[in-house]
């Protein structure tokens, strides 16, 4: 690609050593840290040390082994899939959403991208000493309308209540079952080169909106949280793709590169995302400009990734604009076959480079 | 984005890679050191180096201020901050730097109160909503951040904020520059200045560059345009014979630096007679410490710090991989003891830094024609 000719053929010596790094990178992670870090919960190579190298080793089986967002089993020969997941979001509150309308359409997106129309949840409620009861009600209230409108019933739950100083006011744990899609052929290690990727709109509103609502930038953007279910998103691709839609991802904690990067993994494929394409809202990409941040990395909680072969893809995309609030949604790169395991980038600006899992924490830089 | 995105054109981007073409003997192999790693990041998130002809080569230079804090200095902030009664402040991109024993992420999962701060005047702040604890701000950068550091401590003067101290690991960008000019066997070409730094200190402290080592600085800016332009004025000089401090970052860099700010350092801070750098060892006359007027709020004096010398490996290359010397790959522990997840050197604490960028890319930037 150098205008004026590559350089010289890497040696023996430099080859034999990119040899033995890429056996390390391929090699399952490990967890060999002396205490849980922040990292460990940022959806980063912490994360990943974690849950490959402590939680899978003593508990995987065939359906936890696939790392998928809902795992699969069979009830009475009916193909179900089940997942779940906590909430621990500060402030409860936030523009465009609340824990409890989080806690929802979280696990019914769960449920969706894994290809199965979601039926129910359970609830369960930690609440913190001294929380109002308030509170609890607009909670309980946007639990309840976020569960009519992605047409999923609660149908057990728990509570329990800790003392004062030890949930932020409230965690918020869910668990969904839904029932698997006929038409749904998805697998993370489906995809092929050649397969198209598919965005279902603009990226990175809600982190940027807690972020904000947090207010130690004292910076005032009106940017919305984007939290809604994904179910109709993903059976309007379902009907116009049918088994060729191969894979899909909710794009939330480590936002579109990190979907992005497990999936080359999973599926040893490389991936080329061209920068252009990618859906920001003026808002949130000045917001991440000022704070050093890049919107890919930043969570979403309505925004599927997904992917397609191409002789379906054009037909998915027009599906999936047709989607109330993915009109935005584009076709933002492709599969490519090298190098494997690598996500890389189309600058707008006309260059490429690597687009990398996270580290830890996006944390903002100073140089 | 007005006033951002027209320094992102890229058309304006393909026209440059067209006059730094023309600019290159095809036969001669440039080596450019970008100081600052806000150019690095620059050039890596917009793939600018992707624009460069084959023979134009970046080497990332020592200006990246968190990766050059050596271990022993993490070390003595980690102590600090399992102080009782302390509350340990700093930003964000100096938590996951390690020491010997972890990294102030580390120290804080361990039960340390470390709080990521925006600004030094936000350490201010919590030291005043906190007058029962003592606030610790780990201050860290070249000249770039110095002199928010030194406003603040005067501010925490006047007001008479006595529960707040400053542990001061202030650098200054040119003694490294001349510790890697001085050696012979440096391979560089010519330096693309630091932008930011040089709007604090302006363009006349890098003369000496041009006068006594015959190596042209051009000061750039940020967006891709700003270093693509910085290169091809670079690379300009060369083919003319031509040797001299350029500014390309005129919009913000007056050339004789901000005056105000370089006063309040000057009252603030004095130069320690020697400083420890990451991989480079140390070096005189280079880092910055409280004056006499401030001892007062100086951390490590209020507190006393164990001072802790943590020797860098003696096998580790990073002043050579610096100086274009050697590849990273060359490096006797590279990709074995000293990977992205257990660095030794500056150059691979950083996900920027020549050694962690190969060791994750190197692949990539090897088979770019097959992609």
């Amino acid at each position: 690609m150098s205008p004026n000719g590559a350089s010289a053929p890497p040696s023996e010596r430099e080859q034999k050593i990119l040899g033995i790094i890429e056996t390390a990178r391929g090699k399952r992670a490990k967890f060999r840290d002396n205490h849980v870090t922040m990292a460990h919960g940022a959806g980063g190579k912490a994360t990943q040390g974690l849950i490959e190298g402590l939680l899978l080793p003593a508990l995987g089986g065939q359906a936890l082994s696939e790392l998928a967002d809902g795992g699969a089993l069979q009830a009475g020969g009916v193909p179900l899939v089940m997942s779940t997941d906590s909430y621990v979001v500060k402030p409860l509150r936030f523009p465009g959403g609340s824990i409890g309308e989080l806690a929802v359409n979280g696990t019914v997106n769960d449920l969706a991208v894994s290809g199965a129309r979601p039926a129910a949840l359970s609830l369960s409620l930690i609440l913190e000493e001294g929380l109002p009861a308030e509170q609890l009600r607009a909670e309980v209230e946007a639990i309840a309308t976020a569960a009519r409108e992605a047409d999923v019933e609660i149908v057990t739950g728990d509570t329990k209540v800790v003392e004062r100083g030890h949930a932020d006011g409230m965690y918020i744990c869910t668990a969904g079952v839904g029932v698997r899609d006929p038409r749904a052929a998805l697998s993370p290690t489906a995809l092929e080169p050649g397969d198209r990727i598919l965005l279902s709109g603009s990226i990175g509103a809600h982190g940027t909106a807690i972020m904000l609502a947090r207010g130690e930038f004292e910076l005032d953007a009106g940017i919305e949280s984007d939290t809604r279910s994904l179910w109709p998103a993903v059976e309007a691709m379902l009907q116009a793709a049918g088994p060729e839609l191969r894979c899909m991802r909710d794009a939330t904690r480590g936002g579109v590169a990190s979907v992005l990067n497990e999936l080359a993994r999973a599926s040893a494929v490389a991936m080329i995302v061209r920068e252009g394409e990618v859906p920001v809202d003026a808002a949130v990409a000045g917001a991440a400009e000022i704070l050093g941040i890049d919107p890919m990395y930043v969570a979403n909680e309505g925004k599927l990734v997904a992917f397609v072969a191409p002789s379906r893809a054009a037909a998915a995309l027009e599906a999936l604009r047709a989607v109330p609030g993915c009109e935005q949604a584009a076709e933002i790169g492709e599969v490519r076959a090298a190098p494997p395991g690598m996500v890389l980038v189309a600058t707008s600006f006309g260059g490429r480079r690597v687009m990398d899992q996270l580290v830890g924490d996006p944390l903002p830089r100073i140089c | 984005m007005r006033f951002v995105d027209e320094y992102r054109d890229p058309d304006l981007g393909r026209a440059l890679a067209g006059e730094i073409l023309s600019l290159v003997e095809p036969g001669r192999h440039y080596k450019l050191m970008e100081v600052c790693g806000g150019h690095t990041h620059s050039i890596y998130k917009y793939g600018v180096d992707d624009l460069l002809p084959g023979n134009v080569e970046l080497v990332h230079g020592p200006g990246c201020p968190v990766c050059v804090i050596p271990m022993g200095r993490v070390d003595d902030g980690i102590a600090l901050a399992h102080e009782p009664g302390v509350i340990f402040t700093c930003f964000g991109d100096m938590m996951r730097v390690p020491g010997s024993d972890g990294s102030l992420l580390d120290a804080k999962a361990r039960g340390a109160d470390i709080r990521m701060v925006y600004s030094p005047l936000d350490a201010l702040r919590i030291a005043k909503q906190n007058p029962d604890r003592e606030v610790v701000f780990f201050a860290i950068g070249f000249e770039t951040t110095a002199p928010s550091t030194a406003l603040t401590l005067k501010r925490a003067r006047a007001e008479r904020v006595e529960n707040f101290s400053c542990m001061c690991s202030h650098v200054t960008i040119v003694p490294p520059l001349r510790a890697l000019l001085e050696s012979p066997d440096l391979r560089l070409d010519g330096f693309i200045g630091p932008g930011h730094v040089s709007t604090v200190v302006g363009a006349r402290p890098f003369e000496f560059i041009p006068a006594d080592y015959g190596k042209p600085v051009v000061i750039a800016g940020f967006e891709p345009l700003d270093i693509l332009q910085a290169v091809a004025m670079i690379l300009a000089q060369l083919s003319q014979d031509r040797c001299e401090v350029e500014n390309q970052y005129k919009r913000v860099v007056p050339y004789e630096g901000n005056l105000r700010a370089l006063e309040v350092m000057a009252e603030v801070f004095e130069l320690r007679p020697h400083f420890e750098w990451r991989g480079l060892g140390f070096i005189s006359h280079s880092g910055l410490r409280l004056s006499e007027a401030y001892a007062d709020l100086d951390a490590e004096r209020r507190f006393g710090v164990p001072g802790v010398r943590v020797a860098d490996p003696k096998a580790c290359q990073c002043g050579e991989v610096l100086k274009g010397v050697i590849k990273p790959w060359e490096c006797k522990v590279f990709g074995t003891a000293c990977t992205p997840e257990r660095p030794i050197g500056t150059c691979m604490v950083s996900s920027e830094g020549a050694c962690a960028a190969y060791y994750n890319f190197g692949r990539f930037a090897r088979e770019r024609e097959v992609v």
